[in-house]
């Protein structure tokens, strides 16, 4: 089968003084001012950095949050109203930001956690947040009105450091990836409101053999890819009711040579990966693949694509060929990707 | 924290005769195990007032370079096999290298294979790239690894 498909770089965005850990696409840009676009980045230089573009087509920071955190900022995720934005730090607490007269300003610091916190995920209907660190633990905060923000429930059981965590596209159902090299599904019991582990992947259950790094749901939810340090992405079957059916479906190995920090799925279902080998790799679903073919193949490896490791790539939401990648080099770029004929 | 020293006697030995590199056969930017040895030779124990090739941690042998690939592989021996220093032993490393060499450089960290009890989780956090990063954001520890790194100056004869 023929792919003929491009990745052409069309921004570079600087400005970081320091690796680039994260970015995050705001889903909904209409509610904070007139660009179509918002991206947002996070760095160890300590601040979060706001992009968008100007008439002129070129990309700007157009804000720079900074002064809530001391430390290194891991991870963002915007609600899903796209009006707030959540920030996860080595200082071991998450601040909110709310998109206020034109600007940003901080709202609320949730604390809890012993240490650094890695990531954090908003719920589809944005009235969970979910956070996870290094003190081996996953939190679940309640969103209330007026800023405030209720710890609900602190979840055990991952016997490490807890690097992302990643709520369903449509279901309250959330799933935790750790240093542990496991996998682990939480969700509520129906009768108690009581958040308990209902799932956990690991080797055992063709998962990982080293830290998993990142994981990414499709937009249907039936189908969720990870990454990790053992040098494989992984598709796993999640479109059952019964977790104890979520299997996995194929591992993809062999197209990088270093640790593999994120993953993304998008829209149009072209799963794009980010690695240490400073490239990144385009996968898609083998149509009409027999028995004995791959399900998913390689559309396009990018090497180089930035000078240092590639920690986050991100499909934006509202561009579905247009990919977002950060890096340690402190450059961000947007690439645009074509099917060739 | 153990309160005495892990190893309280440790073997020092002769460092090895250092040739000046006058003629360099290499171009400007050409990176060899050499090189990156005499960076981190000198770096200090975290616990005695000796250099690491002092105590037999590091040697020019334990130290690989692909300059095609920008690949640097370092594996080192800690004194005492229930080595507590060993991660930070491997941080200084990482830091000195940061610091000396050019950023585009992929670095791995490895205890020398039978020389330390927890031998895999060592190696798994000292190339935990987010663990490395947020260890040296903790200031007790920077200062602790600057201390390795800059105070050689003190003890050298």
């Amino acid at each position: 089968m023929e792919l003929g498909a491009e990745l052409r770089e069309v921004e570079r965005l600087e400005g970081h003084g320091d690796r680039v850990w994260s970015l995050a696409w705001n889903p909904a840009p209409e509610n904070c001012g007139r660009a179509p676009a918002m991206l947002a980045s996070c760095s160890g230089d300590k601040t979060v950095r706001i992009w968008q573009p100007t008439s002129s087509g070129a990309w700007d920071c157009s804000a720079v949050l900074e002064d809530a955190h001391n430390r290194t900022v891991r991870s963002c995720a915007w609600s899903p109203n796209g009006k707030l934005l959540a920030t996860a730090s080595f200082d071991s607490t998450i601040a909110i930001w709310e998109y206020i007269g034109n600007d940003f300003e901080c709202v609320a610091t949730l604390e809890g956690h012993e240490n650094e916190v890695k990531s954090v995920s908003w719920s589809a209907s944005g009235l969970l947040l979910a956070t996870c660190g290094r003190d081996k633990t996953v939190w679940l905060w309640e969103v209330q009105p007026g800023n405030e923000y209720e710890c609900v429930s602190v979840l055990q059981g991952h016997s490490q450091d807890v690097k992302m965590v990643q709520w369903h596209p449509n279901l309250d159902i959330l799933v935790s990836v750790s240093y542990d090299n496991s996998i682990k599904v939480w969700a509520e019991d129906g009768d108690s409101d009581d958040w308990h582990c209902v799932r956990t992947l690991n080797e055992a259950s063709s998962g990982h053999s080293s830290t998993v790094w990142a994981l990414s749901f499709n937009t249907t939810g039936d189908r969720m890819v990870t990454c990790s340090d053992d040098l494989t992405l992984k598709i796993w079957n999640t479109g059952l009711e019964d977790y104890d059916s979520w299997r996995h479906l194929c591992t993809l190995s062999g197209y990088h040579d270093r640790t593999i920090f994120s993953v993304h799925w998008s829209s149009e279902g072209v799963i794009a990966s980010g690695a240490a080998d400073d490239a990144m790799c385009l996968f898609v679903e083998n149509q009409d693949h027999s028995v004995d073919e791959a399900p998913y193949i390689l559309l396009l490896k990018k090497e180089k694509a930035h000078d240092m490791d590639v920690n986050s790539v991100r499909w934006s939401p509202k561009e579905p060929s247009l990919l977002a990648s950060a890096s340690d080099d402190g450059v961000i770029k947007l690439w645009e990707l074509s099917q060739v004929s | 924290m153990t309160l005495g020293l892990i190893n309280a006697n440790p073997v020092v030995r002769e460092t090895k005769k250092r040739i000046a590199r006058a003629e360099d056969p290499h171009p400007d930017d050409a990176v060899d195990p050499l090189d990156v040895f005499d960076s981190v030779r000198d770096i200090r124990d975290p616990e005695h007032p000796y250099s690491l090739e002092q105590l037999s941690v590091l040697s020019e042998e334990s130290i690989t370079v692909d300059e095609k690939l920008g690949r640097i592989q370092i594996t080192f021996t800690p004194t005492v096999q229930h080595c507590s220093m060993a991660t930070v032993i491997g941080l200084c490393l990482r830091v000195k290298l940061m610091h000396c060499f050019p950023p585009h450089f992929k670095v791995d960290i490895k205890v020398s294979p039978g020389s330390l009890a927890n031998e895999e989780s060592v190696n798994k956090q000292l190339n935990d790239k987010e663990r490395v990063a947020a260890a040296l954001e903790n200031p007790n520890l920077r200062q602790l690894v600057d201390e390795c790194l800059y105070s050689n100056e003190l003890y050298s004869y």
